[in-house]
C-alpha cells in the first residue's frame, strides 16, 4: 500500500508537469539520504511521506498576480483608460488570447451625479473604453461583452469626491 | 338580515385590512394656483355603506389641484336635497357638490352626484356611476375629474395611475398607484436595479429596464395577465424605452454597436430599425404625441443636449440652447411644452420649454431632480427628486405655481411614469 501511495503522488506529479509546461516545480520531493551501512533492525524513515503543494496552474487564480486586478478607474468625464492601468488592462489582453474558451463582462459605472439613463449610457463608454483596448491587443469581440450598470450598482455610496472617485470604474468580470 | 349585514361588514373590514396593508404614501400641499375656486363638497347620503367616502376622496383631489379652495361644510346633501343657493353664495361658495351611494343587488355601489352653480342657481353637471366594492375610489375620482373639466375647461387627470420604481435595503420594486398615492400595488419585484418605466398608451402594460440578467435589458410586463416579454436584450446595453401613440412600437437606446443609439422596434421586439447615427451618445428617445417625431438627448455637440428628428430618420434638429447640460426630454400631450433636466452651477433642476415661443422656465426649488413625466392632461408634471436625503416624488403644474409632493414611509422613490387616460 505505501508503494502505492508513493506511485499515486509520483503518477500525479508528473501529470501535472506535463499538462503545465510553463510552470515548473522547482523543488524535487526530498529524498531520504541513508547514513553509512550499520546494519540495523528498524528502518522507521522508509515510512516519510513529504507533502508535495500543487500549485493551480491558472495565473488567473493568482492572487498576487497582475490579473487579480479587475477594476481600472476613470476620472471625471474621462472615459480613456489611464497609462497606469494599461498594463492591467494589457495582462488580462494576453490572458483571453491564450485562453480562447474565456469570455468576460466588463462592467461600467459612473458617479451618482446626473440622469440615471445619460450616465448608463456614459458608463458604457467605460466598459467600451476597455473593451476596445482588448480589441487592439488582439482578443476577439466573441470574448468580450461590454454592458454598463450606470450609476444604479456604486461600490462606495457616499456623496464626496472619494467615494465618486471609487465608482468610476471599470470591472472585468470572467464568466 | 342579520347574517347580511354581519358578512357585508367583514367583506368591508377584509378590503380596508387589504388596502391598508400596502404602503401608501403621503402628500404635502406646498404650493397652489393664483386662482381658486371656492367649492363646498358635502357629505354624500349614505356615503359610509362603501369602503371609501366619495366626499373625502373629492375633497383631497380638488385640494390636491391647486385650483380650488375647499369651503368647510358638515351637511349631508343627497342629489335630491333642497338647495338653498343665496345661502351658499352667500357664504362665499360658487360651487357646490352634492350625491348620495347607494348599494345595488348585485353587490355594486351606485354613485350620484351633482354639481351645482351657487351665482346662476343652477346644475352644472350629473353623473351616475356604478362599480364593484373595489373601485369605489374610481367613483371618486371620476367625479373629481367631472368637476375638474366643468369648472376649469380641461380634463381632469384625478382617476388616472402612476407607475414608480421602489428601492428598501436591497429590494427594488415597480409599484402601481393611483394618482394619489393610494391602492398601491406590486408589478415586480427584483434584487436587482429597475429604471426607466414607461406605461403603455392603453395602460394596461408597462415597459421598464431591469438588471437582473445582470445587464440592462428592455421588458414589457402586462400588469394584468404578469406575463413579461423582453424586447431587447442585444449584445450590451438596452434602455430607455418610450412607447410610440398607437402602443405598437416602442423607441429604445442601445449600444450594440458601440455607443449608445436610438432604435425603434417593435413592441414584441421584431422588426429593429436604427434611428440615429451619430459620434456620440444617443439615448432617452420620446416620440411626440403625434407619433411622427422622436425627441431625445445627445452629446453629439460635446456635452447633452435635446434634440428632435423625424421618427423616418433624417437630420436632427436641436432643441436646448441654455446650459451645458439639458437630458431626459418629455413632451406635452399638445406637443406645446418640452419638459426637461438642466444642470446649472452643480443642480439639477426641471425646467419646461415653451416650444411657440422659446422661453424657458424653471419649475422646481430642488437641486437633484431627475425623469419628469407630464399628466395625460398636459396640466402637471411628476418627477423624481431628493427631500432629507431620501429620494421622493414631487408634482408641479406647468405654471410652476402649484406644488405637491409624495413620500414613502422607508426607503426611496423614483422614476415616476404617469399613466394615461382610461375608460
Amino acid at each position: 500500500m505505501r508503494s502505492f501511495t508513493t506511485f499515486t503522488v509520483l503518477v500525479s506529479s508528473a501529470i501535472l508537469l506535463s499538462a503545465c509546461s510553463s510552470v515548473k516545480l522547482d523543488e524535487k520531493p526530498p529524498v531520504e539520504e541513508r547514513a553509512a551501512p550499520a546494519p540495523v533492525v528498524s528502518s522507521n524513515n522508509d515510512r516519510a511521506v513529504e507533502t508535495v503543494t500543487a500549485a493551480s496552474t491558472d495565473p488567473l487564480d493568482d492572487k498576487n498576480g497582475i490579473l487579480a486586478k479587475r477594476s481600472i478607474y476613470f476620472d471625471l468625464d474621462s472615459y480613456v483608460v489611464k497609462d497606469e492601468f494599461k498594463p492591467v488592462v494589457g495582462a488580462h489582453g494576453q490572458y483571453l488570447s491564450t485562453h480562447k474558451t474565456r469570455k468576460i463582462i466588463i462592467q461600467g459605472n459612473t458617479d451618482e451625479r446626473g440622469g440615471r439613463e445619460y450616465n448608463l449610457a456614459l458608463g458604457q463608454k467605460r466598459a467600451e473604453a476597455v473593451s476596445k483596448a482588448l480589441s487592439t491587443l488582439g482578443v476577439p469581440a466573441s470574448q468580450i461583452e461590454a454592458v454598463s450598470f450606470g450609476k444604479e450598482k456604486p461600490k462606495a455610496t457616499g456623496s464626496d469626491d472619494a467615494s465618486w472617485a471609487e465608482n468610476r470604474r471599470s470591472d472585468i468580470v470572467y464568466q | 338580515m342579520m347574517k347580511n349585514l354581519f358578512l357585508r361588514t367583514l367583506a368591508a373590514i377584509a378590503l380596508m385590512a387589504a388596502t391598508l396593508a400596502h404602503a401608501q404614501l403621503r402628500v404635502e400641499i406646498s404650493g397652489v394656483g393664483a386662482n381658486q375656486i371656492p367649492i363646498a363638497i358635502a357629505g354624500f347620503a349614505d356615503e359610509s355603506l362603501s369602503p371609501q367616502r366619495i366626499s373625502a376622496i373629492i375633497k383631497a383631489d380638488l385640494s390636491r389641484s391647486g385650483y380650488f379652495k375647499i369651503i368647510d361644510t358638515d351637511k349631508v346633501m343627497s342629489e335630491t336635497t333642497a338647495v338653498n343657493f343665496s345661502e351658499w353664495k352667500s357664504r362665499g361658495v360658487d360651487a357646490l357638490v352634492v350625491g348620495s351611494v347607494q348599494r345595488l343587488v348585485d353587490g355594486r355601489f351606485d354613485v350620484r352626484y351633482k354639481l351645482l352653480d351657487t351665482i346662476k342657481s343652477s346644475q352644472l353637471s350629473a353623473l351616475a356611476l356604478a362599480a364593484q366594492p373595489q373601485f369605489t375610489r374610481v367613483s371618486g375620482h371620476k367625479i373629481a375629474d367631472d368637476i375638474y373639466e366643468k369648472l376649469l375647461g380641461a380634463r381632469g387627470a384625478f382617476a388616472t395611475r402612476i407607475a414608480y420604481v421602489t428601492k428598501a435595503g436591497r429590494e427594488y420594486r415597480l409599484e402601481v398607484a393611483d394618482s394619489d398615492g393610494e391602492s398601491t400595488q406590486v408589478a415586480l419585484r427584483s434584487n436587482e436595479p429597475i429604471i426607466s418605466p414607461a406605461w403603455s398608451p392603453d395602460g394596461t402594460k408597462v415597459a421598464y429596464v431591469s438588471f437582473e440578467n445582470k445587464k440592462p435589458v428592455v421588458y414589457v410586463q402586462d400588469l394584468i395577465n404578469r406575463q413579461r416579454t423582453i424586447v431587447a436584450n442585444y449584445k450590451g446595453s438596452n434602455s430607455a424605452p418610450s412607447w410610440s401613440p398607437d402602443g405598437s412600437k416602442l423607441a429604445i437606446a442601445l449600444s450594440r454597436d458601440g455607443l449608445t443609439q436610438v432604435y425603434v422596434i417593435n413592441a414584441d421586439g421584431s422588426n429593429l430599425r436604427r434611428l440615429t447615427n451619430s459620434n456620440g451618445i444617443d439615448t432617452e428617445p420620446q416620440f411626440s404625441a403625434d407619433g411622427q417625431s422622436i425627441y431625445f438627448t445627445s452629446d453629439r455637440s460635446g456635452g447633452p443636449q435635446i434634440y428632435k428628428m423625424s421618427v423616418t430618420g433624417g437630420e436632427a434638429q436641436r432643441v436646448t440652447f441654455n446650459g451645458s447640460y439639458n437630458i431626459s426630454p418629455r413632451i406635452s400631450p399638445d406637443g406645446k411644452t418640452l419638459a426637461y433636466i438642466s444642470r446649472r452651477e452643480g443642480r439639477f433642476q426641471l425646467y419646461a420649454l415653451d416650444l411657440t415661443n422659446s422661453q424657458e422656465q424653471r419649475l422646481s426649488d430642488t437641486t437633484k431632480d431627475e425623469s419628469p413625466s407630464f399628466s395625460p392632461n398636459g396640466k402637471y408634471i411628476m418627477y423624481a427628486t431628493e427631500s432629507g436625503r431620501r429620494g421622493s416624488l414631487a408634482v408641479v403644474s406647468v405654471d410652476s405655481r402649484v406644488k405637491h409632493s409624495l413620500t414613502t414611509q422607508a426607503g426611496d422613490i423614483r422614476e415616476p411614469t404617469w399613466g394615461p387616460f382610461m375608460k
